[in-house]
């Protein structure tokens, strides 16, 4: 079996209200040194096989059809064998 | 002049829009389930407002897969008249219906008010019976409603005319003063370059009687069957 850990992100050039809420949260709890705070998703799955380059394939598939929206979001992922 | 409403797992609006229709507008129509295909004998169909799947990934994500958003697709192609109202644009965004993508309300918050909205064009199907400039006063309900798209997208949007609606003051000053959700350029809706597909955020059908407190939206449905009257073919 292998464990893929998707990250969705949104682009670098869209603006993440999210992230800023809450950097403003942690330094009004005294983390002043913050450059930036930026929020995403994790997404997990298993597959039931143990082709490391097909589940790249895959989940590269996955990932442009309905994970991540490309208009806005990145994803990266990474592959472990369980 | 049939309508038809689209029903998904976690539409709420559907009920509203069949009403307007029904018993409003007077014209027939009926619902489409989700796994429905059929949209055979339909003039104009309508993606209600709600939480489609919930707004699980994003919102209208999972609806946009669904088989009525593939004849939808096609009846869309052929010229079929589609509108999406608040998660039904969202879909249309998604499904690549029309363009661009919303993102969370920049003070994320669940926004649920009436704002007022400015028609920037009435030479479509959708709004020729509002003037040009037209202020409606209409309600909003949503979490994401904060439009985006890259400066080339929206440089496309202005040059074809494709941007309908946009957030206002009374008095009809756009600026982000009276932006309720941060979406850029004040966008609240927008049409395909073919002019057969709307998505707007605020909710027509529930601004379509004087005892809802607005009828500014009606304009919209009885455009569209002015605009059916003249199309003999169909």
């Amino acid at each position: 079996m292998l464990r893929v850990e998707i990250y969705i992100t949104l682009k670098r050039t869209v603006s993440d209200p999210q992230g800023l809420t809450i950097k403003h949260a942690l330094e009004s709890l005294g983390y002043k040194d913050l450059a930036d705070v930026r929020i995403g998703k994790l997404v997990i799955i298993k597959l039931n096989f143990k082709d490391k380059e097909r589940a790249g394939r895959k989940i590269n598939e996955m990932c442009k059809k309905l994970l991540a929206n490309p208009i806005i979001e990145d994803y990266s992922f990474n592959i472990k064998e369980l | 002049m049939k309508f038809g409403v689209v029903v998904f797992p976690g539409s709420n609006c559907d009920q509203d829009c069949f009403y307007v229709i029904k018993d409003v507008l007077k014209k027939p129509v009926r619902y489409i389930w989700h796994k429905d295909t059929d949209v055979d004998g339909l003039d104009c169909v309508i993606l209600p407002g709600g939480f489609s799947y919930g707004d699980y990934l994003r919102t209208g994500a999972i609806a946009r897969f669904s088989k009525v958003v593939e004849s939808i697709t096609n009846f869309a192609r052929k010229g079929g008249t589609v509108i999406g109202i608040c998660n039904g644009f969202q879909i249309l965004l998604e499904a690549g219906l029309l363009p661009g993508v919303m993102l969370r309300n920049k003070n994320l918050h669940f926004i649920c008010r009436y704002v007022y909205i400015k028609t920037e064009n009435n030479q479509t199907r959708f709004t020729k019976l509002y003037n040009r400039g037209q202020i409606l006063k209409i309600p909003i309900a949503h979490n994401e409603g904060n439009y985006y798209i890259d400066a080339a997208g929206l440089k496309e949007l202005k040059n074809n005319n494709q941007i309908i609606f946009r957030y206002c003051s009374a008095r009809g000053e756009v600026s982000e003063q009276f932006n309720p959700n941060g979406a850029l350029d004040n966008i609240a809706g927008i049409m395909n370059k073919k002019g057969n597909v709307l998505g707007m955020m605020p909710h027509p059908e529930r601004s379509s009687e004087r005892e809802l407190g607005s009828q500014d939206g009606y304009p919209v449905f009885k455009s569209i069957v002015k605009w059916l009257k003249t199309q003999r073919t169909r």
